[in-house]
């Protein structure tokens, strides 16, 4: 099970042990992480899921392309080099120690 | 069990519905510090889920059951929220002084509460006149009509789609990709009549048009042709039959108020409440689908708004209203549909305009809305960067003036001015 670390807003870390094949979104929403929306449930459509992926990870995690890239230009949180809708980030072993700095406002 | 070894239980907050709004409601109430039970009764055997997946990607396989959950079964342990699943209330006795009730379930147990919250959802409308039990006909509103939907469309080659609206056209769109030869039929002139404008509904028309989709408007649906208990083919009122294999039915929802109506509050079409979900009693809430509420733009009229927005921040908006506290503002409600490559948002309440301008460029789609001059509701195809932007506008209040909108080469962006 990868371990997927976030940080919220305030600061605080949380570690969910994630299944194979979650996004990053749904990880979070289904434990309750605080600071995910995700009012959609993951379609892409709201882009309240906004995560900064950390630096270390973004080779493996990729950036943003299409639909996915656009909603991040007009997120509520300017975007960063290494943001993502963590919907779109599905995870498999190799992502075992994620760790994505959740966006402040979404 | 007779009512005379029915076991008797109390809870703080009782929600009956295990949705999106009733998962609102309980889960706001622990964020808000309520420290009292919680118990959510589901009428279904699942844990609580997502719904709209199961018209897109459940339907198509890439989501399965667990990826629809709600939240982990540790998430609602570790908040002390109770789920019942696959148990039904049966009654409610409000009581009289607006301090609490009684619940019968459906086993007969009874639980009283200290404040109930509504969120029965609402049950797919079906066709008058289908004699029951005939195979090959579905709606699709729940899980366990998904994965029967799910299984007829393995192996069916003709599917006849009977309603334009979001259900329909998604599963249309889903049966397409699959090689299914796929009519819809709709009785009204154009697509999506009940839920956005004329420019929105001709733009995915053409869409589903061009994926090879057969669209029959202004067509009426007379009867079912079957053989040994299965359906065979659909008659159209101009005689026409149409085979089929697979008939789907996706003619609207209609609001569960049975329980609200029963115990005395006050319903038309749906449970009437305000957008923070208050009955009229203060012990008393609703929200999600079950519900209606005032008109944004239509005097006296009442609007189902069936969007899982609007049932979790009404359910939101509702667990301060049960602990005695201001909700916050409403949000302005917001919806998507997913079909094949349609990608559909809007957001606020087109109906009442009396003005509107349309952008499009190539496969892009956005029409603005006005009423009075104001910026009332939008809806966009595969346009996600300019509903970002109008949807964050009509959260705000700020305007965008309609004739430079009119100019696709202006960027959004540029004209949105706050007020």
């Amino acid at each position: 099970m990868p371990k997927v670390i976030y940080t919220s807003p305030d600061g605080r870390a949380h570690t969910v042990d994630a299944r194979i094949g979650a996004s990053v979104m749904e990880t979070a929403v289904k434990h309750g992480i605080p600071g995910i929306v995700a009012e959609c449930g993951g379609a892409l459509s709201c882009a309240t899921c906004h995560v900064f992926v950390a630096t270390s990870w973004i080779d493996q995690t990729g950036t943003a392309e299409d639909f996915e890239d656009e909603m991040l230009d007009d997120a509520t949180t300017p975007r960063q080099s290494h943001s993502r809708l963590s919907c779109q980030i599905r995870l498999t072993d190799e992502f075992d120690g994620l760790e994505v700095t959740i966006a402040p406002e979404q | 069990m007779t009512q005379d070894q029915a076991t008797e239980q109390h809870t703080g907050i009782l929600v009956v519905g295990g949705g999106e709004a009733g998962v609102a409601v309980a889960t706001q109430l622990r964020t808000l510090g309520y420290a009292e039970a919680v118990t959510i009764v589901g009428g279904e055997p699942y844990a609580p889920y997502q719904r709209p997946p199961l018209s897109k990607g459940f339907l198509n396989g890439t989501e399965d059951e667990e990826s629809l959950e709600l939240r982990a079964s540790e998430f609602f342990e570790e908040q002390r929220i109770v789920v019942w699943t696959g148990r039904r209330v049966e009654q409610l006795d409000l009581g009289t002084n607006c301090t609490g009730g009684v619940a019968t379930l459906d086993d007969g147990s009874r639980v009283s509460y200290d404040g109930l919250a509504l969120a029965t959802g609402a049950s797919a409308r079906t066709l008058p006149g289908i004699p029951p039990g005939l195979r090959g006909v579905h709606t699709l509103r729940g899980m366990a009509d998904a994965i029967a939907l799910r299984a007829a469309l393995d192996g069916s080659a003709e599917v006849v789609v009977i309603g334009g609206g979001f259900i329909g056209l998604e599963v249309a769109a889903t049966a397409r990709s699959r090689g299914a030869r796929v009519t819809v039929v709709e009785t009204m002139s154009r697509l999506l009549q009940r839920l956005c404008a004329p420019p929105l509904s001709e733009h995915c028309l053409k869409v589903h048009r061009d994926a090879g989709i057969d669209v029959l408007l202004d067509c009426s649906v007379a009867s079912l042709r079957a053989s040994h208990g299965a359906v065979t083919g659909v008659e159209l009122d101009d005689g026409t039959v149409l085979r089929a294999s697979l008939v789907v039915v996706g003619i609207g929802a209609v609001p569960d108020i049975e329980l609200a109506q029963a115990a005395g509050l006050r319903c038309q079409r749906g449970v009437v409440v305000d957008a923070a979900g208050r009955t009229g009693r203060v012990d008393v809430v609703a929200a999600g689908d079950c519900t209606v509420q005032r008109h944004p733009h239509r005097v006296d009229a009442l609007l189902g708004i069936e969007s899982v927005h609007n049932a979790v921040e009404q359910g939101k908006a509702a667990a301060h209203v049960l602990l005695g506290l201001e909700p916050p503002a409403p949000a302005t409600p917001w919806f998507w549909s997913d079909q094949g490559d349609l990608k559909i948002q809007m957001a606020g309440i087109s109906d009442g305009y009396d003005d509107h301008v349309v952008r499009k460029v190539d496969d892009r789609l956005t029409v603005l809305y006005y009423r009075h001059g104001n910026l009332i509701a939008v809806e966009v195809a595969n346009n996600p960067r300019e509903f970002m932007i109008l949807r964050r506008a009509l959260d705000k209040g700020h305007h965008i003036d309609r004739d430079r909108a009119e100019d696709v080469a202006t960027p959004l962006r540029e004209l949105v001015q706050s007020p």
